[in-house]
């Protein structure tokens, strides 16, 4: 296991545990450094009341497009009782002890902080209350907050903030896990769409992004990776790169992924990126990548067909006598599924900055996990964590690609090489679509049966995708609560993993964005052999109302089958769903999927062209995301992102190839992202509350999507796609 | 080698290889990164600068072909009569979700309202092709060009 997979999985996994736990964070600790000569009084890590009564606050966590930097500041001011227009908003550096856990993935910021961050906000108005109930000698429980001011209750006194925060910071924080909270009923601001704090800067091209991240004496790095995954550099020629104008260094490096800890890249670095970027031409690598060159998809895909020949290496889960279930079944259904590589294609390219300097580092970096960024950085150039300081920059999209510090590991080897010169590091498109950390491919082999009476009894997978270094490779898992699994008795899942050196990585509804697809198309031709359409059969199937523990511990996220049938009711009642309709070239295609504790249906009305083409013109969404959507205009947007998102890996041709050990696209010709005339005419999204804690909204609608546009292209075609993506040749 | 370019109204001198890209220049010469790289091959269209009041993409245009013409970029386009309408679009809607390509979109945008000032859904469509939104706000694109050329109704965020 190389070092940047396993600690960037460990990470993420330790960041779910303290879901929901309290934050632990030193309220007498500044999350920045107040600015010379600005009047303002620090309250606590999240809080700085400025002397003409605005507000500034510390959001924590890396935005990707997420919408977090204005959603956990809204928390923050919520429970402070201040008026949004009062806020500003200041991105934190990367500091877990001040903060707690700082990512970006799983869709884990809102499950995480609901309650932490509305505790950071009511604790400060607590020692806000308390310094005027000290001032005034009265019982602070006669005094009441609003507006960013503390007032008497029917009586003579107010005061703002900013008069009382010398007082408020001297006063005792209190116990976070004791604060009193606001009355939900009472919210001002969670619940009101705003305006994404960054937009008005985006809109004028302020720099915001990591690849703006600009200081005197910049210097700028271009860096050649060993195109097979795993390759190392054996000898290298830079004689003809060093004598030309503007070139400073040629730096051999190591990426992170390698596990032998030889170098695997060699980096130009310039005066220009440009100029750096177009030097690698002259650059002559040799590369020991022999055993790495074998790996390639068509060497897969024969894998998967022998392991569907010989069964499963491990089970995932097994109940019941699914064999013997299937061999009594009135009727039976079984087909495979196939899904490839995917890229992330993030539009900023990854890149980082770094300045090393008298055995300290200090990173500007878009990355959606700093903490084992930092942890790699260490290792890889032999100073303490201490010594390293992570700005947090604005990110040009994140889909999971950014979990992965290569590009951090990468800068900070080459500005070590370089100490007291600021360097940035920049991946070309090719870099960044070749040296992705993949979505990795997956096949299934499903069987099903069904009694007389058309009910699901038995139901079989065989999971067939990709290992590394004995493991199952990140992204390549599956869970034994997979559903139907938990639902019906008889059942059992197997999985074989392929021998594999590409390196895999999480995308946007990791897992859930495959297995959505093969599960929910294959459970609807099961829906088919029973006479019903989707939507009915999973209501069968579902059955009563009730809760499915998924399993022990903080991390296990129950099923609740009530929430499912509710948001399959209400989409179906938005699309005014009528059973399976189609033909024509015609169709509409529907789907369910849970997934980052979020429950989607969604129904998607689909054309398709004479040349096979498919252009997915409406689509209804329905959600359940707990008992509050905090900024709604965010989380409609959230969602229709995710929709087309799902569209693209389903129609346009997005598929990555390994050949001779490494990825083959070059750039959007070849591996293509959607483009406006792929976006639905509309996407009509609502939410469904339930009584439960809000969960978040980065990827849970994106998975339905899938089998929706899917079983929608067979409802027009009577073609069942069984392999994405979807071939236009296959549907004439 | 020096080449003169016009920028946003001013003569701005640029010392680097003719055939550098405007794109680089813009970023690492003229400090003015609201123009983004994308792919480097004109296919994102997160480059997107006005030339002479056309879309171009930068990337793929060394400052050799720019020398002696009109250049608008992102930093300067709410100064164009249609680019602050599309900007302050851009704004009420809360169009960006990461935002990256967005100073190429909204070029974009304004181009297209400069010369079609009603454009249809299909113009907008087309108009709009070359630009990538990975986050995939087009919904909100198409919405926010229509509400700056006055042809929907206001929405407010």
């Amino acid at each position: 296991m190389s070092a940047v997979l396993d600690m960037d999985r460990r990470s993420l996994i330790k960041a779910t545990l303290i879901g929901g736990a309290v934050l632990a964070f030193d309220a007498r600790m500044a999350f920045a450094a107040t600015k010379p000569g600005e009047v303002a009084t620090v309250i606590n890590a999240f809080i700085r009341i400025n002397a003409d009564n605005s507000v500034t606050i510390g959001a924590k966590n890396p935005e990707i497009g997420q919408g977090v930097k204005t959603m956990l500041p809204m928390l923050i001011a919520e429970e402070l009782d201040v008026d949004w227009a009062q806020v500003h908003v200041e991105q934190t550096i990367a500091d877990e002890k001040r903060y707690g856990p700082q990512l970006a993935g799983g869709s884990f910021a809102t499950p995480m902080n609901w309650l932490p961050m509305r505790q950071a906000g009511a604790a400060a108005r607590q020692m806000l209350v308390q310094a005027a109930a000290a001032r005034w000698g009265v019982d602070p429980a006669s005094l009441t907050t609003g507006g960013g001011r503390v007032m008497q209750v029917g009586g003579k006194h107010a005061v703002t903030y900013a008069e009382l925060a010398a007082e408020a910071a001297k006063q005792p924080a209190p116990d976070l896990a004791k604060v009193a909270l606001k009355d939900a009923a009472k919210f001002t601001i969670i619940g009101k769409s705003q305006i994404g704090v960054d937009t008005p800067a985006i809109v004028a091209g302020k720099p915001l992004f990591g690849i703006d991240v600009t200081m005197p004496g910049l210097i700028h790095a271009a860096v050649e990776m060993c195109p097979a995954y795993g390759g190392t550099v054996r000898s290298f020629d830079d004689s003809a790169v060093k004598g030309k104008p503007g070139i400073i260094a040629v730096v051999p490096i190591n990426s992170g992924y390698n596990p032998k800890g030889a170098n695997d890249a060699v980096a130009i670095v310039a005066q220009s990126w440009w100029a750096a970027d177009k030097a690698r031409a002259d650059l002559k690598i040799v590369w020991d990548d022999e055993a790495a060159r074998t790996y390639s998809s068509a060497g897969f895909e024969a894998g998967a067909d022998a392991a569907f020949g010989k069964g499963p290496e491990t089970s995932i889960v097994n109940k019941g006598d699914a064999d013997k279930a299937l061999v009594g079944a009135a009727k039976t259904v079984n087909a495979r599924y196939h899904y490839p590589f995917l890229a992330h294609g993030t539009l900023e390219p990854q890149n980082c900055t770094a300045l090393f300097k008298d055995g300290q580092i200090e990173i500007w970096a878009p990355t959606q996990l700093p903490q084992p960024g930092r942890m790699l950085v260490a290792a890889a150039l032999g100073i303490p964590l201490e010594a390293i300081t992570i700005n947090l920059t604005r990110i040009g999209g994140g889909f999971g690609r950014r979990l992965s510090n290569d590009y951090m590991v990468m800068v900070a080897q080459i500005a070590k090489a370089l100490p007291g010169r600021p360097v940035k590091l920049i991946y070309t498109r090719t870099d960044d679509l070749r040296h992705d950390f993949f979505r990795p491919a997956g096949w299934h082999s499903f069987e099903a049966g069904l009694d007389a009476q058309g009910r699901l009894i038995a139901f079989k997978d065989h999971f067939v995708s990709l290992n590394r270094d004995g493991k199952p490779a990140q992204g390549a898992t599956m869970n034994p609560t997979e559903l139907p699994a938990p639902l019906i008795a008889d059942v059992s899942y197997g999985a074989t993993f392929l021998d594999n050196n590409v390196p895999t990585g999480f995308l946007r509804a990791p897992m859930s964005n495959g297995l959505s697809y093969a599960f929910q198309s294959f459970l609807d031709e099961v829906a088919l052999a029973a006479g019903l359409d989707l939507p009915e059969f999973l209501r069968r199937t579902l059955g009563e109302m009730r809760t499915i523990k998924g399993g022990e511990g903080p991390q296990a996220v129950d099923f609740q089958t009530g929430r499912a049938r509710a948001v399959i009711d209400k989409v179906c009642a938005m699309a005014n769903w009528q059973g399976r309709s189609g033909g024509n070239g015609k169709g509409r295609g529907f789907a369910f999927y849970f997934s980052h504790r979020g429950y989607f249906a969604e129904i998607a009305d689909i054309a398709v062209n004479s040349g096979g083409g498919v252009q997915v013109d409406k689509v209804w969404v329905a959600g359940d995301v707990g008992s509050h959507i905090i900024n709604p205009i965010n989380a409609v947007h959230q969602a229709q992102g995710s929709v087309i998102d799902g569209i693209a890996q389903t129609i346009i041709g997005q598929k990555i190839e390994i050949v001779n050990g490494a990825a083959n696209r070059t750039n959007f010709h070849d591996f293509p992202l959607a483009r406006i005339n792929a976006a639905p005419q509309d996407i009509v999204v609502e939410f469904v509350r339930s009584d439960n804690p809000p969960t978040g909204l980065g990827e849970p609608a994106l998975p339905p999507i899938i089998p929706a546009v899917a079983n929608a292209i067979f409802a027009a075609t009577g073609k069942r796609i069984r392999s994405l993506p979807v071939v236009p040749s296959q549907l004439v | 080698m020096a080449t003169t370019l016009s920028i946003n109204g001013k003569e701005r001198r640029v010392d680097a290889d003719p055939t550098k890209p405007l794109l680089w220049a813009l970023r690492e010469d003229l400090d003015m990164p609201g123009t983004k790289f994308g792919c480097g091959m004109g296919l994102c269209g997160a480059c997107t600068v006005h030339i002479d009041g056309n879309a171009v993409r930068s990337c793929i245009t060394p400052i050799s072909a720019a020398a002696g013409k009109a250049i608008t970029t992102i930093e300067h386009v709410a100064t164009l009569p249609e680019g602050k309408k599309v900007s302050e679009a851009w704004i009420a809607l809360d169009v960006p979700q990461c935002g990256y390509c967005q100073a190429g979109q909204i070029m974009s945008a304004t181009a297209l309202l400069t010369k079609t000032p009603k454009p249809s859904d299909k113009e907008i469509d087309a108009a709009m092709s070359g630009n990538i939104c990975r986050c995939a706000t087009y919904l909100r694109i198409r919405a926010a060009i229509k509400q700056a050329a006055g042809i929907a109704e206001v929405v407010e965020a």
